[in-house]
């Protein structure tokens, strides 16, 4: 008999599944949303537990999905880095539905607002199990289903660009998903396995006889491109920007602070688990990761600074989070990833917030979506105003904020790969002031004196009350005690 | 003659590498939405069939196991995996296509076209 905890992946995957299909008879908005979040709550707490369970003895397990053992099941693997990481994306899927309810009520039609919560709860899933399998095939039919999710998503708002936004993003995505799914047939064909574990036995076993090693660099090369597409790396992110800033409230702050991480994490496995750190050096895999992530860095919030509508200035920025994260990858030691890691959280909850607090913003005016006609909106809501401050300066890196810390880790990481460090400070330090420069004058934009009255006063939102306060308390409680974060990430990258 | 016999031991590796340079090329190229769906198609299709080619075994039997026959040696039949992964892929495929083609027709619904090149600049023009 196993212990309780090793089904709560399987039963967190399975009841967003469920709760997928049950949601689409449902046609109330308002009990969709409850269930919605109620979902998020339950598989929030039951990551929690998860964790909890696992943390004391450092443990982690492989749990065997349906009849067929291994080699030829399905399985998934959990431990205290996937507990954590899922714990977040269900509590900012919640927080972000919290946030952006009065906006989804405002954009989408009522009469598809249920159909909404089935897309959320889809994304969730795929989430789920991006993280949690253990299974190469399993993985592409799941990011396939976090596309269509992630699509359906975008296009709740259903206007004319954001219908083209869709679809640009839909066309680049299935790029990537199919380039992923070439990797994983070659891989099969040398290796003749899709388990994850198995497939990295043979691998060593064939690296030891030095068979197949350019087919092996072919194979990384098209995982890590076609993940990247996914994830918005450099130079694979000109879908981003419009797919994220063009939509309704709850889904750009979904997308920006969840969907795009998924992939990313798979491909964090897929280096530590199938191939090892070693051989993605010595093919110099982590080279090209680690310039691209750079690039996007300084590309991303260069773009950032010369744009004048606020959604997109954020969407430009995850591009340049999302390069902190590549960064981390790139160093190619198990500290660069432990940072990247930590990025991945606080890039999930600060930009969640910030998405949140400016649809919030805008809200308070009419909906008017440039960022100067966003002055003084903080004076009619000040939470939103204080969330969007913290949210900015946690993205500057300023100390007893998340960002701070995660740009500390990235910073000290770089000790380990002396050839990258000079690069890596650089551009941190860089980077730094870029952010500073585009979030600085949105922060006494949105702070200012209002030249004229503010139009379309927005009524008392309570749901984002809700979300800005619990978002802000996280945000400050990972930059404050972030070393036993910091330790769960180190522990679960060890048994990952 | 060495070349000839390596072209046909690596014929479905190579059909499919033409299928998916076609499909990838109409997928980029094409400026017309329904034509860059059928390229996405071609390129699955080019996949599909290279992961097939990596289960058959030349001269064996597809894993259907009658009644009475589960005794019988696995050398008998071909590797049934990439077959289940085939039909997985195509179902993935399936949906993937009728949900362009559904959001090529809204698309075409509410600009008139379904140019890309024209589309992208409705939609400037709108922003």
């Amino acid at each position: 008999m196993l212990p309780f905890y090793h089904y709560i992946p399987s039963v967190c995957i399975l009841l967003c599944l469920l709760s997928a299909i049950l949601l689409a008879a449902v046609r109330n908005g308002r009990a969709a949303f409850a269930a919605g979040i109620g979902l998020a709550a339950v598989t929030a707490v039951l990551s929690g537990v998860l964790l909890f369970m696992l943390m004391p003895a450092e443990e982690s397990f492989t749990f065997v999905m349906g009849h067929f053992p291994a080699p030829f099941g399905n399985e998934l693997k959990a431990g205290p880095l996937q507990a954590l990481l899922t714990m977040c994306f269900s509590l900012v899927v919640g927080l972000s539905l919290l946030g952006g309810w009065a906006d989804l009520k405002h954009d989408v039609q009522p009469d598809k607002l249920s159909l909404y919560f089935v897309m959320t709860s889809l994304t969730l899933a795929a989430l789920y199990v991006l993280t949690y399998t253990n299974d190469m095939f399993t993985g592409y039919v799941f990011i396939e289903i976090s596309t269509l999710s992630a699509c359906a998503l975008v296009m709740a708002k259903d206007r004319g660009p954001t219908l083209v936004a869709t679809l640009r993003y839909l066309f680049l995505s299935l790029l990537g998903s199919g380039l992923f799914l070439i990797g994983v047939v070659l891989l099969y064909s040398v290796t003749g396995h899709l388990l994850m574990k198995q497939v990295g036995q043979q691998i060593i076993v064939l690296r030891s006889t030095g068979r197949f090693g350019l087919q092996l660099a072919f194979i990384i090369g098209l995982f890590t491109a076609g993940l990247g597409v996914k994830s918005a790396m450099f130079p694979f992110h000109r879908w981003l920007p419009d797919a994220h800033s063009s939509t309704t409230t709850a889904s750009s702050a979904i997308l920006s602070g969840t969907v795009i991480k998924g992939t990313v994490i798979l491909l964090i496995i897929l280096f530590c688990r199938v191939f090892t750190l070693g051989m993605v050096n010595a093919l110099h895999i982590d080279d090209v990761v680690f310039a691209l992530g750079i690039m996007g860095m300084i590309f991303g919030s260069i773009s950032a600074i010369r744009e004048r509508q606020s959604k997109r200035m954020l969407a430009w920025s995850s591009i340049a989070q999302m390069g902190y994260i590549f960064t981390g990858i790139g160093l190619g030691t198990r500290a660069g990833i432990a940072a990247a890691c930590f990025h991945i959280l606080v890039h999930a909850t600060s930009k969640s917030m910030l998405f949140c607090c400016v649809g919030r913003l805008s809200a308070v005016n009419g909906h008017r979506k440039m960022l100067k006609e966003m002055q003084g909106t903080a004076r009619h809501d000040i939470l939103a105003g204080i969330g969007f401050t913290l949210g900015a300066l946690s993205m500057i890196g300023i100390p007893l904020l998340a960002g701070f810390a995660s740009k500390l880790y990235l910073a000290t990481s770089t000790m380990d790969s002396a050839s990258k460090t000079a690069a890596t400070l650089f551009a941190l330090a860089l980077s730094t002031v870029l952010n500073a420069l585009y979030y600085i004058p949105a922060i006494v934009t949105v702070w200012a004196y209002p030249e004229d009255a503010l139009i379309g006063r927005a009524p008392r939102d309570s749901a984002f009350t809700v979300s800005a306060a619990v978002s802000i308390a996280v945000v400050i409680l990972l930059g404050v005690a972030y070393a036993p974060v910091m330790h769960i990430i180190e522990v679960g990258l060890s048994l990952l | 003659m060495e070349l000839l016999k390596a072209l046909v031991e690596h014929r479905y590796a190579l059909t499919a590498s033409i299928l998916f340079v076609t499909g990838l090329m109409n997928l980029m190229q094409q400026r017309h939405l329904v034509r860059k769906v059928i390229g996405l198609n071609i390129m699955d299709a080019s996949i599909f069939l290279l992961l097939a080619s990596q289960g058959y075994v030349e001269g064996r039997a597809a894993p259907v196991v009658a009644a009475g026959m589960a005794e019988q040696a696995a050398e008998l039949y071909i590797n049934p995996v990439p077959s289940g992964l085939v039909l997985t892929g195509i179902v993935v495929s399936v949906s993937v296509s009728a949900f362009s083609l559904a959001l090529i027709q809204k698309i075409y619904r509410e600009y008139g076209t379904t140019d890309i090149k024209e589309l992208v600049h409705l939609v400037k023009r709108e922003d």
